[in-house]
């Protein structure tokens, strides 16, 4: 589910970006007040292994198709908040550059997905309270399959909101949100178990290797949740100000996730109010002289085309011969420089 | 099995990083710095829009041109990884239903043009991103992020991160095969088998990390990466900056595409 640079507006894309480096500023920052030479090593240890962990295929009971471990919550319940967030932060920075899983601009939206929600809200708030301090096997599992299929559920819930804010596609809120959280609640309830059967026979095979670990996890135990909570809903409050503040001076999301969520053209108000106003900006920006654009009637239909020149044909086949002409070109650039280059060689 | 494939593609395209070419030699942070810059942009035209698009194909086309990467590599991956865009994107000719006129009476349904548009926006910015990669090693990388503000102690486990990987899939890869020999390739052999490969990896790399650290304090490491290589950023980077810079917004501003065509279809007809 990783989110994808092509499905986003660069006001969400930088939004999400502001929060997930302030989040990793924050953590580098509270682990520096604990010098533990051992503890960079280690992260980057365990970070490497969740990538290899991630290649080992198994077979989804009862499907039959193959899935793999996401490790949100291993790594949480190994390092504790902090640290387990950095670490995911860097794996999927890796897997960003190296196998190009959703893009540079969306890993910001992705290190928000998938690294905030296991390790700022379902393991201090959700996995740590139900397992206590030495937790059975049955508090273990509990806990784990709980933790992550809510982690999953938050982070499903992220892109749909994402993907609503930016305005790229039009599957509406209701069926997407429908679609995502319960392919999501099924990936849940596997990491969970997968994450609790981890756990526990690392504890019962080497149980000394846990404790030996350096001490980034007792560093969160030791730091209340409630001042952990009061960060975390600042920060909300931070990135959704200048969500608020970005989307405004891009009409075009904002409108359109405020059509789809009240359910399309029934508001009999409509054209009144904030999405008058936002209707009446776009209009004005969309239009640009340089098309000669006919402002086509819509009675009712909310949706519509703005920046393609839809009635005169002319413009149309203007636009494909030039798409033509410059991929052409572009292409000829490339070959030509690859065959000076080649002849040189 | 894609393990092999997987591995093979990560360790080639940190091979292709080392070598020496134009944009090889740039300094990380301009390449970075510049990347996003793009990305922005790209991400930046509207849904509807299709053809002003396409002069941005010049940029990963110049530059895996001139750092002589293989431009099938940086095609075969962005098909890899492109059914998230499809599976969301393929929604759209089914909700927006609105038409297009192409040419004389020709209609296509708006979605469509908005999926083609996703999937454009999609090979370009995941281009970028790859080709990014592929002329610039990952310590090169870590140090620009470094020097641009995020923090050391993030920049330096990411570099140990890099340094672990190729080790521990290694590792995997032994389990993996291991398991499937056992299991004749057929992996339909349960969760459990599933949670103790994992297990003994998670064990095994724990262990292995504790011998690599005793041996890293011995060559005297406190905690620091330090790397020979010094980069600077010299004229050629802010040459590369500022005409990326020109270009870029030139092209967001004024659609070139359009333009042509006009002309073209000028003498034309």
């Amino acid at each position: 589910m990783h989110m994808a640079d092509a499905m986003l507006s660069p006001a969400v894309g930088a939004t999400f970006w502001t929060g997930s480096l302030a989040t990793i500023t924050y953590c580098s920052k509270k682990l520096r007040e604990y010098p533990d030479e051992k503890l960079i090593p280690l992260m980057g240890v365990l970070g490497a292994f969740i990538f290899a962990a991630q290649m080992i295929n198994f077979t989804i009971p009862g499907t039959g198709s193959s899935g793999h471990i996401g490790g949100g919550m291993i790594l949480a319940i190994i390092l504790g908040s902090r640290a387990s967030f950095l670490v995911m932060a860097s794996v999927l920075t890796v897997q960003a550059l190296f196998f190009a899983d959703g893009g540079l601009l969306a890993l910001g939206c992705n290190i928000w997905n998938l690294g905030i929600y296991p390790s700022f809200i379902a393991y201090p708030l959700i996995y740590k309270p139900i397992v206590h301090a030495d937790g059975s096997l049955k508090r273990i599992v509990i806990a784990s399959v709980i933790s992550a299929v809510l982690g999953l559920q938050m982070g499903a819930f992220s892109v749909v909101t994402e993907t609503m804010l930016s305005g790229r596609s039009e599957l509406p809120f209701g069926t997407f949100v429908l679609m995502m959280q319960t392919i999501h609640l099924g990936i849940g309830i596997v990491e969970g178990m997968v994450t609790a059967g981890v756990i526990s026979f690392v504890r019962n095979a080497r149980p000394e290797l846990l404790e030996r670990l350096p001490t980034a996890g007792t560093v969160t135990a030791g730091a209340s949740s409630r001042k952990l909570f009061v960060t975390f809903i600042l920060l909300a409050a931070i990135t959704g100000g200048a969500l608020s503040w970005f989307a405004s001076t891009f009409p075009d999301g904002l409108e359109w996730s405020i059509e789809r969520v009240y359910g399309k053209p029934e508001l009999p108000d409509q054209e009144q109010g904030i999405t008058a106003v936002l209707k009446g900006i776009q209009d004005k920006t969309a239009f640009l002289p340089d098309y000669n654009f006919q402002k086509p009637e819509y009675a009712g239909q909310q949706e519509k085309p703005s920046s393609w020149p839809s009635v005169d044909a002319g413009t149309s086949l203007s636009g494909i011969l030039g798409a033509g002409i410059v991929l052409a070109v572009v292409l000829i650039i490339g070959l030509g420089i690859r065959a000076i280059r080649g002849r040189r060689s | 099995m894609t393990f092999d494939n997987e591995f093979f593609n990560i360790g080639y395209l940190d091979r292709l990083s080392y070598r020496d070419t134009v944009v090889h030699r740039l300094d990380p942070r301009s390449k970075v710095i510049v990347t996003m810059l793009y990305v922005l942009t790209v991400v930046s035209y509207p849904k509807y829009d299709v053809t002003s698009l396409m002069p941005l194909f010049l940029y990963p086309i110049l530059l895996s041109a001139l750092s002589d990467t293989p431009f099938l590599l940086i095609a075969k991956k962005v098909l890899i990884v492109s059914p998230f865009a499809v599976f969301i994107g393929i929604f759209n000719p089914f909700f927006d239903t609105g038409t297009i006129d192409l040419w004389r009476g020709i209609q296509i349904s708006a979605g469509w043009i908005s999926l083609l548009s996703i999937m454009i926006k999609f090979t370009l910015t995941i281009s970028a991103a790859l080709l990014l990669i592929a002329t610039t090693s990952f310590p090169g990388i870590c140090h620009a992020l470094q020097e641009l503000g995020i923090p050391a102690l993030f920049t330096s486990q990411l570099l140990f991160l890099y340094r672990y990987i190729f080790v521990l899939m290694e590792e995997a890869m032994r389990m993996v095969r291991a398991r499937d020999l056992r299991t004749f390739g057929a992996r339909n052999i349960g969760i459990t088998v599933f949670v103790r490969l994992i297990g003994l990896l998670f064990i095994r790399t724990v262990e292995r990390a504790e011998r690599i650290y005793q041996a890293m304090l011995f060559r005297g490491f406190h905690g620091k990466i330090f790397s020979i290589k010094q980069h600077s950023l010299r004229p050629a980077d802010t040459a590369f900056i500022s005409l990326s810079v020109i270009v870029l917004v030139v092209l967001r501003l004024f659609n070139l595409t359009d333009l042509i065509g006009r002309f073209v279809q000028g003498i034309l007809l």
